[in-house]
């Protein structure tokens, strides 16, 4: 294809990935690198029949005024994101000299908001994503050996919990699990503690979200494995047995590694929304409890104040994180590409 | 299919059949309870005293006079105006779905043709934009759309969507326009057509089962999506979702509940319609990228 026809083909989408996906990553790089105008103070005299006093107030013109002019806000270079919400420098390096061995460390860590956040994104992902895998493989072997008929209605019944809007999704669950709804009161009726809320409990609050994430995205690996097990060679699958490999075996050395570029799609894929966490944890109200690194970003950006700078920071840290995780597929499809096959 | 080596025995079978079921259950019966519960009142929704309240009604009959009640969704989509949300987001999801498989087509057609280097370039950027969450690219338009009073209107958060879009939507047509032989548009081009020709009478009249099913996915994540609708749209603008999430703030206090959940059982229905009806396509469409890669 010619470098002209090319170019007007891809403009549409290219000038609107620019301005919109693009700049705004420009945008948030320089917002973080800036803080908000402190407001402007005025000190007055007020001198009356006793003697006069000070009063300092703050000037709203003057604050307006500096707003307007540059709204950006002022110069704070690296500040922003080594102040107490971002990478906590000072106090990361105070608690390294003061802790009382590793776990006092962690503990310390786990205080801090950026940390806490960043410890459950990542337990979150790397916990979610396989378990994800392997249930979704499961449903998928179980799915295939149906009877035709019912393949149809199994299929439909599979899809709900993924292709349900997250926010709908997890709110259905968590007042199933509210300690007045059915599940909730059958943990209270199991645990034989009528007190045991899920609300109440940190370690009970993570591990519904995990379940949550878990229920929602395994249709999505069932199907794809679904798919990958209807192009299984039965072949090789025939020569396995006829060498005497029993189920498991043929399972292990004939199915496995017929699925196993998909499973590498699949965790790309996962990865890439786990490590995004969000809804869940606004139906849930978990803030109490867990805080991903897309909550802390909306809870700077929601509220009266909008703090605009600190969102801006965590988000280049969560771009960065991003880009971590996903190095080993760009190198690899780079390598690809490159030699093709 | 019966032949030796996909045989089983009669002890596994049994084993994956009573795993299908109980996954089953748990994947269908959440939405099952939340809809029946839906026409019932709080007490018996959420039935601390006696968990039949929630099957037959109790609470709801003694409040109400009947087993079932409207109330729930009467108070969301007459008195909290839910159906203001409905209309915005058949706006939002409409547009959203025109224009991004306006843009992807072409987008997608000159990808699958050019053999030049850039063209690898360009989509292994889109695979980066596809992985940054939406919620971080929201803080960086807040300031700039305040700047401009672009924030808060319907066609704001359209363009956002279709640009978020875009990187997934290219991907699959990418993928999709791959499985369309490129003899069919080059021979049109021998015959005399130029590019945009050959695209407009050759690849167009072949191109709508893929379209469909990126359609589809343009759909869903507009509609689903939450992160940025929340935060760009203005209260009387706001699609469903962001409506739902504001009446966990206001009713769950006023001890409307039911408000909620009844919303909820409304943005769950046309998806289920969707999946009924468009099943193959969803299906298709979730494996395009991994079998064909």
């Amino acid at each position: 294809m010619k470098h002209s026809t090319f170019f007007w083909f891809v403009l549409p989408s290219a000038i609107l990935m620019l301005a919109f996906i693009a700049l705004p990553i420009v945008s948030i790089v320089t917002q973080s690198l800036y803080t908000s105008h402190e407001q402007v103070l005025v000190t007055v005299e007020n001198c009356g029949p006793f003697g006069c006093t000070e009063v300092t107030s703050v000037d709203q013109d003057a604050t307006q005024a500096l707003k307007a002019a540059e709204p950006l806000g002022k110069w704070a270079g690296l500040d922003v994101y080594k102040d107490r919400n971002h990478l906590a420098v000072a106090e990361v390096a105070s608690a390294w000299v003061n802790a009382d061995g590793l776990p006092d460390f962690g503990r310390t860590l786990m205080n801090l908001p950026f940390y806490a956040a960043l410890a459950f994104t990542l337990t979150y992902t790397f916990i979610v994503t396989p378990l994800t895998i392997v249930l979704g493989f499961f449903i998928a072997v179980a799915v295939n050996a149906v009877a035709k008929a019912l393949k149809g209605p199994t299929i439909f019944l599979t899809l709900l919990p993924f292709i349900v809007t997250p926010l709908v999704g997890s709110l259905i669950i968590f007042w199933m699990v509210d300690a007045r709804g059915i599940l909730g009161t059958g943990l209270q009726w199991l645990a034989d503690d009528p007190t045991l809320s899920v609300k109440a409990s940190t370690p009970l609050m993570w591990i519904m979200l995990m379940f949550y994430g878990i229920w929602h995205s395994a249709p999505f690996a069932f199907v794809v494995f679904y798919a990958g097990l209807q192009t299984v060679n039965t072949d090789s699958l025939e020569a396995a047995m006829i060498d005497g490999a029993n189920r498991w075996e043929r399972i292990r050395y004939v199915v496995i590694p017929h699925l196993f570029p998909l499973v590498t799609f699949v965790a790309l894929i996962q990865l890439m929304d786990n490590f995004r966490v969000f809804e869940p944890i606004v139906s849930f109200s978990a803030y109490a409890h867990a805080n991903s690194l897309s909550i802390a970003i909306f809870n700077d950006l929601g509220g009266e104040t909008r703090l605009l700078s600190s969102a801006a920071a965590t988000s280049v840290l969560t771009i960065i994180g991003v880009a971590i995780l996903l190095s080993p597929v760009l190198v690899r499809t780079y390598r690809d590409f490159s030699n093709p096959r | 299919m019966s032949n030796k080596a996909t045989a089983q025995p009669l002890s596994i079978k049994f084993l994956t059949s009573s795993f299908l079921v109980f996954w089953l259950v748990l994947a269908a019966f959440p939405f099952m309870w939340t809809l029946w519960g839906s026409f019932k009142v709080e007490g018996d929704f959420f039935s601390k005293a006696d968990w039949a309240n929630a099957l037959f009604g109790g609470m709801t009959q003694a409040e109400t006079g009947g087993s079932f009640t409207n109330d729930g969704y009467y108070g969301a989509w007459v008195q909290e105006e839910f159906w203001r949300s409905a209309l915005n987001s058949l706006i939002v999801c409409f547009c959203v779905v025109t224009i991004s498989l306006t843009c992807g087509t072409l987008g997608g057609y000159a990808l699958s043709r050019s053999t030049h280097r850039y063209a690898f370039w360009f989509l292994l950027f889109a695979l980066i934009f596809r992985a940054t969450p939406p919620i971080t690219l929201v803080s960086g338009y807040l300031l700039p759309f305040f700047e401009w009073n672009l924030w808060g209107h319907l066609s704001t958060t359209i363009i956002v969507l279709v640009a978020i879009n875009q990187p997934f939507t290219l991907w699959m047509l990418h993928a999709f326009f791959k499985n369309i032989p490129k003899d069919l548009d080059e021979s049109a081009m021998v015959d005399g057509c130029n590019r945009f020709q050959a695209f407009r009478h050759v690849i167009i009249p072949v191109m709508w089962p893929g379209v469909i099913t990126t359609g589809l996915f343009s759909f869903l994540l507009a509609y689903n999506d939450f992160a940025v609708t929340t935060m760009l749209l203005s209260k009387e603008n706001q699609t469903m979702v962001p409506k739902l999430a504001s009446f966990l703030g206001t009713t769950q206090t006023k001890g409307n509940v039911m408000f909620a959940v009844a919303a909820v059982v409304s943005i769950t229905a046309p998806l289920f319609v969707m999946v009924m009806v468009f099943q193959r396509q969803i299906v298709s469409g979730l494996t395009a990228g991994a079998v064909k890669g």
